[in-house]
Order: structure tokens, then C-alpha cells, then sequence
């Protein structure tokens, strides 16, 4: 009997949220594991969270998991070329998603310019890309012809970036045509309903929580 | 016929370096095209050969390959250095992960400002010798093979022994605290086709200059 994977993190989004969309996606159930980390010692590789508890491992770096997770559950294609391009395409969000992660962590001042890197990036960078792969190919899906680990990712980023400018996909209709049909993906859908396993975004009392966790200012 | 890869980087280490090492020991020649002039970076992008608009780029295979992670990827996948299943898989990726993050600073580090240099250089060291260089001595004393995976040379070799030499360049004794490490050193060392790689002539390139930083920062027209 396989036991289900345990999640070992703060209570909020950081690196682990990715992890959460993609089991979520494959309908596979998790357990939350003690965020009181410090207690894990020796449990941790690189004395670090994300660590998930999966299949006798003890898995630690967020790519690693997410890989691990996406050639497990049929997310990740069979083909090397094919492998290829979901990994340059999940690079690609990953970059635009770490603007985001570290938002919350700003002065007010700098969260102003950061919004407007967040913005741009996405709007002549990144999400122009994954319009032009979706124009070409006219396929519901990033790669293959099928849901992989890109799409998961890219829905992600896509909600991320729109709470923080909303009109982001003005100008990619393809990729607001994309977002409508993967969130009515039955596992997404209910991922996205109150009341999953997604968090919030990450607020200061989060960040406050951390802090003191790590014992930083 | 099947053509030479082709990397296309600055004439320098940075994010390319470990691509040439994973090339080098499978054995696989490549051609480099380097970027010494921001005209030729812009006639990249202009033509729509670098998906993100960055560097390292990769033609291999008729793909033109951009996110380092993803092109060593594909290279370990191609020429089996990617362990024989997805557990195996699992740990070369964790082992790589853990080693990407040491490399970072050490990437980064010309680009450091002057006041910063001395501290950065510490905490590599501190990092180097507390954090990583341990889990891959108990890994090699736990199962003792050869490699850290699946009894079979990986991906996570070569970036491990990349990573070891590059950290001996800063602080020339950072091993003495780990004899499997050095055993392990030695041994891929000693390997021909990363015998060939260390050796002058080969892609191998320098340590990064006061040069190699003014071109990178002229290129990227960074300030």
C-alpha cells in the first residue's frame, strides 16, 4: 500500500506551491508534515524546506521534487526532445515565478519597482513566448499534445502574475483561452475551489512567522 | 550525419562551464561561437534564437536549447549519465541541485562589489565545507562506490567534480577535511576523457578575469 507523499514547509507558498499544483494535478493526495522544521535535523539533505517525504525518499530541492513528481505521474513526456521543451519552458516560468516568491520579503519601495519588473517581464519576455508556441502548434497544450508539467506550471504562473496585475493577458488571447480550459481540468478545477490544499498569497503575518522561525529581523 | 553541438556563451566559465564539462566527458566535441560584442547579442534575439532573450544558448540536435538546466538535462538524458530509472533520476537531480546552488556563488562571485568580495568568499568556503562537501562524503563512505549514484559515472559526478575544483581554486585546502572526496577527485581525475578535459588546449576555460566581467556587463549592457 503506497503511503501518500507528506509535505515539510511553512504554511504559505514559497517554493512549495508549485509542488502542491502539480500532485494536485495528477489527483494525487498529500500530507502536511511539521513546519516546525528544526526538528527534521539530519531529515534535511542540504539542511533546507522544501522536503517532501515520497516513495522511502526523503526529497529536498524544489526541482528535483517537481521532476520527480511530473516522471512519476505521467506529467513529464517519454521522448529526450519532448522532455526538452518542458524543461526550457518550465525554466522560463520558474525565472518569472522567483520575481514573484521573493515580493512579500521587499520594503514597500522596492515591492513598487518590483511589480513593475514583474509586469514587464511577463508581458514582453515570457507570456509573449508561450502565445507564439500555442499559435503555432494550435494544440490545447504546451507540449505534446497532452497535459504536462509546462501547462501546471504556466496556469500557475499565470494566477500569480494576475493577482498582481490583472490585466496581464490582455494582450495573449491564447493564453486567456489556455487558462480557461486547463482550470475546467477536473483535478484543477477542484484544486482552485476553496478549501484545497493551494495557499494564499503570502501576507506579513506569513512573513513575520518566518522571520521569527529563522530568527531574522 | 549528425552535427557538433554548438554552445553559444561569452569566451568565459559562467553558466556554459558546466555544459563543456558534461559534453567533455561524454566524449561529445563541440563547436563555440563567443560573445564579445553587444551587436551580436542583439542580432540573436532579433533573429528569434533565444527564447527568453538569454544566454547560454545550445544548438543541438535542430533545437536551439536556452535554460542551463534544461540543455545539461537533455545532454545527461542523450549520452546516459542520468542514472538507470527515475529514482536514481531522483537523486542525480537532488545531488545536481544542491551543487547548483554552491556554483551560483562562485558564479556570481566576480560580479560582486569590492567591499563584498572578502564575505562572499567566506561564506563560500563556510557553505563548501558545512553544508554540501559533507553530504557527498557520506554519500561516497555509505555505499562505497566509485559514484554517487547507481554505481555508474552520472551527471552529478562531473558537476561535483566541477564544483570541487572550482572551490580549490578560492581555498586550496577545502579537502582536507574529506578523504573520500579527494579519493573521488583523484579517480575522475584520472578518468581519460576528464583527463583530456583538464588539460591545456582542451574547452576548459580560466578562472573569470577583470575582461571577462567588463565584456559580460558590456554585452548584457548591464550597469
Amino acid at each position: 500500500m503506497s503511503e501518500k507523499p507528506k509535505l515539510h514547509y511553512f504554511n504559505g507558498r514559497g517554493r512549495m506551491e508549485s509542488i502542491r499544483w502539480l500532485l494536485a494535478a495528477a489527483a494525487v493526495g498529500f500530507e502536511l508534515g511539521c513546519y516546525f522544521f528544526l526538528s527534521l535535523d539530519g531529515a534535511l539533505l542540504f539542511q533546507q524546506v522544501p522536503m517532501v517525504e515520497i516513495d522511502g525518499m526523503k526529497m529536498v530541492q524544489t526541482r528535483a521534487i517537481l521532476s520527480y513528481i511530473a516522471g512519476k505521474y505521467n506529467l513529464y513526456e517519454k521522448d529526450l526532445k519532448e522532455r526538452a521543451w518542458i524543461d526550457m519552458y518550465v525554466e522560463g516560468v520558474r525565472d518569472l515565478m522567483d520575481l514573484i516568491r521573493v515580493h512579500h520579503k521587499l520594503s514597500p519601495q522596492e515591492q513598487q519597482k518590483n511589480l513593475a519588473l514583474i509586469g514587464e517581464k511577463a508581458a514582453t519576455r515570457y507570456f509573449p513566448v508561450y502565445e507564439k508556441i500555442l499559435k503555432d502548434h494550435k494544440d490545447d497544450f504546451l507540449v505534446g499534445n497532452q497535459l504536462t508539467w509546462a501547462d501546471v506550471q504556466l496556469i500557475e504562473a499565470i494566477l500569480t502574475v494576475e493577482e498582481k496585475v490583472p490585466t496581464i493577458l490582455s494582450e495573449f488571447p491564447l493564453l486567456q483561452a489556455f487558462k480557461a480550459r486547463v482550470s475546467s481540468i477536473a483535478t484543477i478545477k477542484k484544486f482552485l475551489q476553496p478549501g484545497s490544499q493551494r495557499k494564499l498569497p503570502t501576507d506579513e503575518k506569513a512573513v513575520a512567522f518566518t522571520n521569527r522561525i529563522f530568527n531574522r529581523r | 550525419m549528425s552535427e557538433k553541438p554548438r554552445l553559444i556563451y561569452f569566451n568565459g566559465r559562467g553558466r556554459m562551464e558546466s555544459v563543456r564539462w558534461l559534453l567533455a566527458a561524454a566524449r561529445v566535441e563541440f563547436e563555440e561561437i563567443f560573445l564579445d560584442t553587444r551587436e551580436q547579442y542583439v542580432k540573436l534575439i532579433k533573429d528569434g534564437s533565444l527564447m527568453f532573450q538569454q544566454v547560454p544558448l545550445v544548438e543541438i540536435d535542430g533545437m536551439k536549447m536556452v535554460q542551463t538546466r534544461a540543455i545539461l538535462s537533455y545532454i545527461a538524458g542523450k549520452y546516459n549519465l542520468y542514472g538507470k530509472d527515475l529514482k536514481e533520476r531522483a537523486f542525480i537531480d537532488m545531488y545536481v541541485e544542491g551543487i547548483t546552488d554552491l556554483m551560483h556563488m562562485i558564479l556570481m562571485f566576480p560580479f560582486s562589489p569590492p567591499e563584498a568580495k572578502e564575505k562572499n568568499l567566506a561564506l563560500i568556503t563556510e557553505r563548501a565545507t558545512h553544508r554540501y562537501f559533507p553530504v557527498f562524503e557520506k554519500a561516497l563512505k555509505q555505499h562505497g562506490q566509485d559514484f554517487l549514484v547507481g554505481n555508474q559515472v552520472s551527471w552529478a559526478d562531473i558537476q561535483l567534480m566541477e564544483v570541487i575544483l572550482a572551490v580549490e581554486e578560492k581555498t586550496p585546502a577545502v579537502l582536507s577535511a574529506f578523504p573520500q572526496l579527494q579519493a573521488f577527485k583523484t579517480r575522475m581525475s584520472n578518468m581519460p576523457a576528464i583527463k583530456k578535459f583538464l588539460q591545456p588546449g582542451s574547452p576548459r576555460k580560466p578562472p573569470p578575469d577583470d575582461h571577462y566581467v567588463s565584456t559580460v556587463l558590456k554585452v548584457l549592457a548591464e550597469e
